[in-house]
């Protein structure tokens, strides 16, 4: 329990050593024994039971072609590939979802957040409202409801688009899609210049600390304007393949599939609720006198928020919305119970198939802690970042 | 590693701190002018409350024509399926099948017994008058007797646990495993803060392995690696398997929040009870763990909550807890497909403990803090 050693350790490279491992060396070592043996014990079970029921231990079967489809993928994929392409597949559906997710529930549950704190009474309740039931029924159930609702959408040649554009069907949601009309080859840097020349600019003008939202804002629409003038002069049309209704289906535009739909709808608002939490808490963490010395400086609503509290609230937010990423991209794995093809769902899939159940499971524990792992540390090393920037008392 | 004891705020779940609006503090203005201020007190204010206002105007009616206007209060699937709304008929015909599944109708007494045990030693345990030996002494015989009503042990004929649903197992699942991780969530934290460095190592190794894994694969090991793993192929209870593996999972996160109240005691308190010459565990048992699990009471409260919720994912191995009994329901040739009326009203029964509890934890939160400060 202490940290304080009572006994001085010896000088010298045994003391330190010792030091480090501590005192009562045989309880450590009768611990450390017992579970090993409880792993072995384990290991050997299992060995035995894969020998008895005859499946041959390792991971040879990655190579193995996999006997299954996948519904939706970003990369092609058929019966036949790999087990171990298959994963990637699935790696890929996951984290598709994921990122997605995290940006939209972002923006949502910033949005709610601050429409929370609004000071409209009306509006605030409804906000507390909308986060007490999200927050208090189980995401699964949530899930459930929004595949249930994606079904209830009407097939294709009956449904009735949005705005001439968006199609809600029990298909899956069609929206357009831009398309770059004779598009050169190699023309890429039309793309990648003006995309490069907004990379310098954040950067020089991050290192002058002169970088504000405003100005992010304004290099951007030149950095666009710049895009848009070098592919108009280069011959390009940029157009969009608007979906249109072509007998019993509907072509063109892209589609993303009610599971899709449902799981990344699902993740966004049950997270929205947690972000608005969040952001509320780490606002509200920002002490009164903060706002009251800014007002005797004469600063106004807007300037206080975002020069003196907005920064201040970031220290608390950022580590709580960086464990809600992980929270969602770990419970993104509930796509397995709405037939969503992610990680999860595909290694059940390889398991159930080949019978590696062990080593199939491996693979997925070795893929969240990597992604757990990496989060933590860059999320240590900001927090030592913005501990470094002299945070004082408050 | 992130952990909730560096971050403030994370162990606490509802608006506690007043808001940061000054000019309203310390004044209690009557009703009406606090409602004036806060709907039409600025031009910006009233633009936002019509504003709400009309897009509460088209959302609100079509969904109350839907669950109250047009609803069917009794009757049959017939009559549901000729009416526009809501199918809450579907919801009484099937209440049983909701709250119990499978289980034999004839023996529905059991379960429900089970259920009414369960929520009435939920109810003790709220109260803090109740916090002593006894209460222990009081779950683990309403365990051990929910489990043998439910399998009908002293009271033939048995029920095979594959019969067993609905809110008793969501119930039975969520206590029985809070229940035991929490004295191995109290050997890991302390373990997490020894001074043994291999000890410390494997308590973090366990604590970040489960962390970093999602429960789903948590509910797979219990389904496909714990089957092999014990001697000679014995088919445990897959349950029971799962119990096993969520107690695992959810000692690493009590864990973390039993550190957090390790962390918040000053280090004077050890060094005093040292002095009086107490040995280890004497200190944690006397001094240490009383005051630190006195301050994350509420904050297990609210894991217990989140726990309750995570139980429904039961449903993705098969097991029949009580949202998979309500999607079961609708699954019935003869009420097919009132997915949406299933969902809601479990929906609603989630929403009551979940709501209740986090009520509860505020409450809790502020009873202890002015136990603290009466000494």
């Amino acid at each position: 329990m202490s940290e304080t050693g009572l006994t001085p350790a010896a000088p010298g490279p045994a003391g330190r050593i010792r030091a480090w491992w501590g005192p009562r060396i045989v309880t450590q070592i009768v611990t450390v024994c017992a579970v090993l043996a409880l792993f072995w014990l384990l290991g050997q079970n299992t060995a035995t039971t894969m020998e008895r029921i005859g499946i041959a231990p390792g991971f040879g079967f990655l190579g193995h072609s996999a006997n299954f489809e996948i519904g939706e993928t970003s990369i092609p994929f058929s019966a036949g590939n790999t087990y171990a392409y298959a994963m990637l597949v699935g790696l890929i559906n996951t984290v598709k979802v994921a990122l997605l997710g995290c940006i939209l529930t972002t923006i949502l549950g910033v949005t709610i957040g601050i429409a929370g704190l609004s000071g409209n009474l009306l509006l605030a309740g409804l906000v507390r409202g909308y986060i007490e039931i999200v927050r208090n029924t189980p995401l699964l159930l949530q899930l459930f409801f929004w595949v249930s609702l994606t079904k209830a959408f009407p097939p294709p040649r009956q449904a009735a688009p949005l705005f001439d554009a968006v199609f809600l069907t029990n298909r899956g949601v069609f929206f357009p899609a831009p398309i770059f009309d004779g598009m050169p080859d190699g023309a890429g840097w039309l793309i990648g210049l003006p995309l490069a020349g907004y990379g310098l600019f954040l950067w020089f003008a991050r290192r002058r600390g002169a970088l504000t939202l405003r100005r992010g804002l304004l290099a951007a629409l030149a950095c666009l304007a710049l895009a848009a003038a070098l592919l108009a002069g280069n011959g390009v049309s940029i157009g969009f393949d608007v979906p249109v209704l072509a007998g019993f289906n509907i072509r063109g535009g892209v589609t993303i599939t009610p599971e899709f739909t449902a799981l990344l709808v699902g993740l966004t608002v049950k997270f929205s609720a947690a972000i608005a939490e969040i952001v509320r808490a780490g606002i509200q963490s920002v002490g009164q006198g903060q706002w009251e010395a800014a007002r005797s400086l004469g600063m106004h609503r807007g300037q206080i928020m975002r020069l003196i509290v907005i920064p201040q609230a970031l220290r608390v937010i950022t580590p709580l919305i960086t464990s809600s990423y992980l929270d969602l991209t770990k419970d993104s794995s509930l796509a397995v119970a709405i037939g969503y093809p992610d990680l999860v769902s595909v290694i059940n899939t390889t398991a159930n198939t080949t019978g590696q159940a062990f080593e199939a499971l491996i693979i997925l524990i070795g893929v969240f802690v990597t992604i757990n792992l990496s989060v933590s540390y860059a999320m240590n090393v900001y927090n030592r970042r913005v501990a470094l920037r002299g945070s004082g008392p408050r | 590693m992130t952990t909730l004891d560096n971050i403030p705020g994370a162990l606490s779940r509802g608006p506690e701190t007043p808001e940061p609006e000054a000019g309203s503090r310390n004044v209690r203005l009557p009703l009406w002018r606090r409602l004036r201020a806060g709907l039409f007190g600025t031009p910006g204010n009233t633009a936002i409350t019509l504003a709400t206002l009309l897009a509460l105007a088209w959302t609100v009616p079509p969904f109350l024509r839907w669950a109250v206007i047009d609803a069917t209060w009794s009757g049959t699937s017939e009559e549901c399926a000729a009416a526009a709304g809501a199918c809450w008929a579907f919801v009484a015909a099937k209440f049983r099948f909701i709250s119990f599944a499978f289980y034999p109708p004839a023996l529905h007494w059991r379960p429900f017994l089970v259920v009414v045990l369960l929520l009435a030693l939920l109810a003790a345990t709220a109260l803090p008058r109740f916090w002593r030996r006894g209460l222990l002494l009081a779950w683990l015989a309403g365990i051990a007797a929910c489990w043998l009503l439910m399998a009908g042990t002293l009271t033939p004929p048995p029920v095979p646990s594959n019969q067993w649903g609905g809110l008793p197992v969501t119930l039975l699942v969520w206590t029985v495993c809070f229940g035991i991780a929490t004295p191995l969530a109290i050997g890991l934290a302390l373990a997490r803060r020894s001074d043994m460095r291999s000890v410390k190592v494997l308590a973090i190794a366990f604590i970040e392995l489960m962390r970093a894994i999602p429960m789903v694969a948590i509910l797979y090991v219990a389904m496909l690696i714990l089957p092999m793993a014990v001697p000679d192929g014995q088919l445990i209870d897959k349950t029971i398997r799962a119990m096993v593996m969520i107690t695992l999972f959810w000692s690493a996160y009590l864990a973390e929040v039993v550190r957090a109240g390790l962390q918040a005691i000053p280090p004077g308190q050890d060094e005093a009870a040292m002095a009086l010459g107490l040995g280890y565990w004497r200190r944690m048992q006397l001094v240490i763990l009383p005051q630190a699990l006195r301050t994350v009471v509420p904050a297990m409260v609210n894991l217990a909550i989140g726990f309750l919720l995570a139980t429904s994912l039961l449903a993705v191995i098969g097991i029949v807890d009580l949202l998979n009994a309500a999607r079961a329901a609708a699954t019935d040739p003869s009420w097919l497909g009132f997915y949406d009326e299933a969902y809601l009203f479990v929906a609603a029964i989630y929403f009551a403990f979940c709501f209740g509890g986090s009520r509860y934890s505020m409450w809790l939160e502020r009873y202890l803090g002015a136990a603290k400060e009466r000494g």
